[in-house]
C-alpha cells in the first residue's frame, strides 16, 4: 500500500511548447562534442585526469575530486578530449570530448551484486554516478564518509514541460531493483521513492513506494523528504532521482556505465517539441538539429526547465541534471509601453492582478524580470509556493543577515536552492531567492564543515 | 511609441555617468521604468518571472482609493453647503468646489513626499521605490479638509524621513507613513487639528461654494459623541439633523475627506481582494475584532462613556474604522506577515480602535492610534508565530535523538 500524500501548496506553470509523452525519442544523426562541467556538481573540486589530445573511453574517468580521489566524473561518449577548458584563476569550467570512432571500448565491470558497502561506494564513485546524487544539509554530493539516515529518490518532474521520469525507467525494474539493493547498503535507514498520483512504476522491492500529487515542487526529492521525514540538524539524507538509481543498478546488473539519457525539447519557441536521446552532456546545436531557433527576436536557449535551468550559448551543451531543452523569448529586444498598466490577457502572473487569471491558457514568457529589484514588500507570496513545513520569508531573511543560529532554527537544513525556484518565480521583489540560498549552504559549509 | 522611445534613448547618455545631468539619473530611471517596461532580463535563477511588480501593486492601490477620493471631493463641497444652509446643491458646482479644495493637498503632499524620495534615491544610487505613490493620495485622505497646507507639507516631511528613509525605505519602515503623518499633525498642532472647525471647508474657492460664518460649528459624529452628555445619544448633521446609520454608510458627513463613506471603502476593498493584493485575513480579522469589542461596549453601555451607546455596526460605519480596515491595517510592510500572525493583528487593530474610541474620550477617533499600535506589536506577533515552527523542529529533533 503506497502512502498518498497530497501537498495543497505549488503551482504548474501552464507554459506553451510542451513535448508530447507518446513522442518516440530519437538519436540524431551526429554528435559534434559532448562537455563534462565540474560546475553541474556542487560541491566537487575538480582535478584533471586526461590531457588535450588523449582518447578516452565512454565511462572513463575524466576528472577527479580532490577531496576523495576515489569520485570521477567520466566520460560521456568515447572520444577525443578536444579541449580543457578554463576560466579566471585557472578554473576548469568544462571538458569537451569529440566523439571519434577509433575510441577504445566502453568502461565495464563485473555484474553481480558486491555486499561489501566500501566497495559498492568504491563502483559509485568510479562510474561518476556518486556525483550525480545529492546530500542535504548543503545540497551538493555526498561527502566520502556519509551514513545517511535515508535515502529518497523522486521518480517524477514536476518542472514546467518536464517529461515523466516514470516513463523514462518503464523497463528497466530490473536495475531499479539492483539499485536499492546496492544504495540499501550505504543507509541503515529507508530507501524511499516517490511517483505522482496514478504512475504506473511497479513497487521496487526493498524501498518504500510514496506517492505525491503532482503539484510543482512536489517531484523536488528534498520537498518529498520534508513531508516524508525532515531532515534534523546533525543527520544525513541523500537524494537522487528514478534515472540515476537506474544507472546505479546497471553498474551490477550489466556492468555498464550508462552516461545516455532522453532529453525533451520543449517550450513557446520551440518549432517542433521532440525527444532525443543522447549522451549526457551533448552539444545543444546536436539536440536541437531540424529545429530553426533563428527568428525576427532574440531566442534565450536553457538547459533545463524556466525555473532551475540554466542558460545557455548556441555552441553550449546539455548540463547536468537536466534532461531538457527550453526555448523561450529573451524579451530583452521588447520596450512595453506602461506594462505595469497592461490589461493584456497574455501577462503571466500567480497574482490576480492581471486578467489573465481569468480561463486556463497556455502562456509564452520571455525572460525579463517583469519590474525592478525591491525590498521584500508583500507578505506570504513565498508560503503558498514552498510545500515544507518551514517559514521561507524568515530563513531568507536570517540568510541575509548571515545570522547562522537563526538560519538552523528555521531549518536551512532542509532545503536547497531548487525548493525556492517557485517563489523566486511569483516575488514581485523580484529577489534572487535561489542565488541567495546556494550562498548561504556554501556559507555554512564553509563555517561548519571546515 | 516608438519615437518616445528614441527620445529617451538620446536622452539616457546625459544623466549616466560622467553625464552633465548626472545627478538626476533616478530621476530619469524612474521615469523611464514608469513608462517602458524594462527590458532587462533574468541573469541568475529563475529564467521567467511574474509578471506582478510593485508598480503594479501600487497602482492597484491607488485605483482602488479613487472611489474615497472623488466621493471625498464631492462630500467637500456638500458639506460646505449644507453648513451654509443652501437649499438646493447642484451636483457638478459641488464637486469642483471639493477639487478645487483638495487638488492643492494632493499636489503637497505628492512634492514634498516625492521629492524627499527623489533626493534619497539619488543619494544611494538607487531606483525609485513607488511606496509614496499610495502614501500620497492617503495623506490627503485622512487628513481634516481645513489643515493648513505648510502644516501638512511639514507633517508629509516628518513622516517621510524619520519614519520610512531613515530605516532604509519602501519595505523597511516600521510605522504606516501616512499614519504617522496623520499622528503628527494631530499631536504637534492638536489645537489646529481638532474641534469643531477643521473638518468642514469653509471659504469660497473661485466663486463657487459658500463663506462660512465665524460662529459656525460642524462637529464630526464621533466629536458629537465624545462630548455627549445625556442618555440619549443621537448624532446630528450640519443642519441638526439625526444622522440614520444608511447616512453614515454613504457618507454624507462631516469627517476627513476619505473616510466618511463606508460605501466607497467597500468599493475599494472589493478591488483589493479581487487582485489579492490586500490581506483578507488581516480585514477581516480587524472587522470582526471591532464588531466585537463594540459589543462588548454596547452591552455595557453607560453615560459616562458615551461611544458605548453606539451599536457594533455603527462603529464600523462612521469615523475611520472602515477605512482603517481596508487602506491602514493591510498595508504589507507594516502588518504582520505571518498566516496566523495577520489574524492576531487584525483582532488587536479591531478591539484597540474601538477601545479607544469608547474609553477615552480625549481621542474621539481610535482607529489611527490602533494601526500605529499593532504596527509596533506587528514583529512582536510574528516572532512568536515564527517561534512556533522553531519550537516545532526542536521537538521534532529530541524526538529523534531519543528514540
Amino acid at each position: 500500500m503506497r502512502k498518498t500524500y497530497k501537498l495543497r501548496k505549488g503551482l504548474n506553470l501552464s507554459l506553451e511548447g510542451a513535448v508530447d509523452p507518446g513522442t518516440p525519442a530519437v538519436s540524431p544523426d551526429h554528435i559534434s562534442a559532448v562537455a563534462m562541467v565540474p560546475d553541474d556538481y556542487p560541491g566537487f573540486l575538480p582535478k584533471l585526469d586526461v590531457k588535450e589530445g588523449d582518447i578516452v573511453a565512454q565511462g572513463a574517468p575524466l576528472m577527479h575530486h580532490k577531496a576523495d580521489e576515489e569520485v570521477k566524473l567520466v566520460a560521456p561518449a568515447g572520444g577525443v578530449v578536444r579541449a580543457v577548458v578554463r576560466g579566471p584563476r585557472r578554473k576548469i569550467e568544462r571538458v569537451v570530448v569529440e566523439p571519434v570512432s577509433e575510441a577504445p571500448s566502453a568502461v565495464r565491470f563485473e555484474a553481480g551484486t558486491p555486499t561489501d558497502p566500501a566497495e559498492i561506494a568504491g563502483r559509485i564513485k568510479a562510474s561518476g554516478l556518486w556525483a550525480q546524487m545529492r546530500r542535504r544539509p548543503y545540497d551538493v554530493i555526498p561527502f566520502p564518509g556519509d551514513r545517511p539516515r535515508d535515502i529518497f529518490i523522486t521518480a517524477m518532474d514536476t518542472a514546467p514541460l518536464a517529461q515523466n521520469l516514470d516513463t523514462l525507467v518503464a523497463d528497466r525494474k530490473e536495475d531499479l531493483d539492483a539499485g536499492v539493493k546496492a544504495l540499501g547498503k550505504l543507509t541503515d535507514g529507508k530507501i524511499y521513492i516517490s511517483v505522482a498520483t496514478g504512475s504506473t512504476l511497479p513497487d521496487i522491492e526493498e524501498a518504500e513506494m510514496a506517492e505525491f500529487t503532482p503539484l510543482h515542487p512536489a517531484g523536488n526529492a528534498g520537498v518529498q523528504a520534508a513531508n516524508i521525514a525532515p531532515v534534523n540538524k546533525g543527520e544525513i539524507i541523500w537524494t537522487l532521482d528514478i534515472v540515476t538509481l537506474a544507472r546505479i543498478g546497471a553498474l551490477y546488473t550489466k556492468g555498464i556505465v550508462d552516461t545516455e539519457c532522453t532529453v525533451a525539447v520543449t517550450g513557446p519557441e520551440a518549432s517542433s517539441p521532440k525527444r532525443v536521446r543522447v549522451p549526457e552532456g551533448t552539444a545543444v546545436k546536436d539536440i536541437l538539429a531540424g529545429m530553426s531557433v533563428t527568428s525576427d527576436h532574440h531566442v534565450r536557449i536553457i538547459s533545463g526547465n524556466v525555473l532551475t535551468g540554466i542558460p545557455v550559448p548556441e555552441d553550449g551543451f546539455l548540463r547536468f541534471p537536466y534532461r531538457q531543452i527550453t526555448l523561450i523569448a529573451e524579451g530583452d529586444d521588447r520596450h512595453e509601453f506602461m506594462g505595469w498598466a497592461s490589461m493584456s490577457p497574455d501577462k503571466m502572473s500567480v497574482s490576480r492582478a492581471f486578467l489573465s487569471k481569468i480561463g486556463g491558457r497556455k502562456f509564452s514568457p520571455d525572460a525579463r524580470l517583469n519590474g525592478g529589484r525591491r525590498a521584500m514588500i508583500m507578505s506570504g507570496v513565498y508560503d503558498d509556493l514552498v510545500p515544507m513545513d518551514i517559514m521561507p520569508e524568515y530563513l531568507i531573511k536570517a540568510i541575509l543577515a548571515r545570522d547562522i543560529d537563526r538560519m538552523e532554527a528555521l531549518g536551512i537544513y532542509e532545503v536547497a536552492p531548487e525548493d525556492f525556484a517557485l517563489a523566486e518565480y511569483a516575488d514581485p521583489s523580484k529577489l534572487e531567492l535561489q542565488k541567495i540560498v546556494r550562498e548561504a549552504l556554501d556559507y555554512l559549509r564553509g563555517e561548519i564543515e571546515a | 511609441m516608438q519615437s518616445l522611445r528614441k527620445y529617451l534613448d538620446s536622452l539616457r547618455p546625459h544623466f549616466q555617468e560622467g553625464g552633465k545631468l548626472h545627478n538626476f539619473e533616478s530621476v530619469f530611471d524612474g521615469f523611464e521604468t514608469f513608462l517602458f517596461t524594462p527590458s532587462s532580463t533574468s541573469q541568475s535563477g529563475v529564467n521567467i518571472h511574474d509578471a506582478l511588480d510593485s508598480k503594479r501593486i501600487m497602482i492597484i492601490v491607488v485605483v482602488s482609493l479613487l472611489p474615497c477620493l472623488l466621493f471625498g471631493m464631492y462630500n467637500t463641497g456638500y458639506q460646505n453647503a449644507v453648513a451654509a444652509g443652501a437649499s438646493t446643491i447642484p451636483f457638478w458646482p459641488t464637486f469642483f468646489y471639493g477639487f478645487f479644495a483638495v487638488l492643492p493637498r494632493i499636489i503637497v503632499a505628492y512634492v514634498v513626499g516625492l521629492g524627499i524620495e527623489f533626493t534619497v534615491a539619488q543619494m544611494r544610487h538607487e531606483e525609485i521605490q513607488e511606496g509614496f505613490l499610495v502614501t500620497g493620495i492617503l495623506i490627503p485622505l485622512i487628513c481634516p479638509i481645513e489643515t493648513p497646507l505648510w502644516m501638512l507639507a511639514v507633517a508629509t516631511a516628518f513622516s517621510v524621513i524619520f519614519v520610512k528613509e531613515v530605516f532604509g525605505g519602501t519595505g523597511y519602515n516600521v510605522f504606516n507613513v501616512a499614519l504617522v503623518t496623520r499622528a503628527f499633525l494631530f499631536f504637534a498642532y492638536p489645537a489646529q487639528m481638532s474641534g469643531d472647525k477643521v473638518f468642514v471647508a469653509s471659504g469660497k474657492i473661485f466663486g463657487l461654494g459658500y463663506d462660512l460664518p465665524d460662529t459656525f460649528t460642524g462637529a464630526t459624529p464621533l466629536g458629537q459623541i465624545a462630548t455627549f452628555a445625556g442618555d440619549r445619544l443621537e448624532v446630528l448633521n450640519l443642519q441638526d439633523k439625526v444622522i440614520s446609520t444608511w447616512d453614515a454608510f454613504l457618507g454624507l458627513i462631516p469627517g476627513s475627506m476619505g473616510e466618511t463613506s463606508t460605501l466607497c471603502v467597500l468599493i475599494g476593498a472589493v478591488i483589493l481582494l479581487a487582485t489579492g493584493i490586500a490581506s483578507w485575513r488581516i480585514m477581516l480579522s480587524v472587522i470582526v475584532g471591532g464588531l466585537a469589542m463594540g459589543w462588548i461596549a454596547n452591552i455595557f453601555q453607560t453615560p459616562t462613556y458615551p461611544g458605548s451607546f453606539l451599536s457594533p455596526l455603527d462603529q464600523l460605519l462612521y469615523g475611520g474604522f472602515a477605512f482603517a480596515a481596508v487602506f491602514m491595517a493591510t498595508d504589507p510592510v507594516t502588518a504582520a506577515r505571518t498566516g496566523t500572525g495577520k489574524y492576531i493583528y487584525g483582532l488587536l487593530v479591531g478591539v484597540v480602535a474601538v477601545l479607544i474610541r469608547v474609553y477615552n474620550n480625549g481621542y474621539p477617533e481610535g482607529a489611527m492610534l490602533a494601526v500605529l499600535l499593532a504596527n509596533a506589536l506587528a514583529p512582536l506577533i510574528d516572532y512568536c508565530v515564527v517561534q512556533a515552527n522553531v519550537s516545532r523542529r526542536m521537538a521534532r529533533m529530541k524526538k529523534r535523538v531519543n528514540s
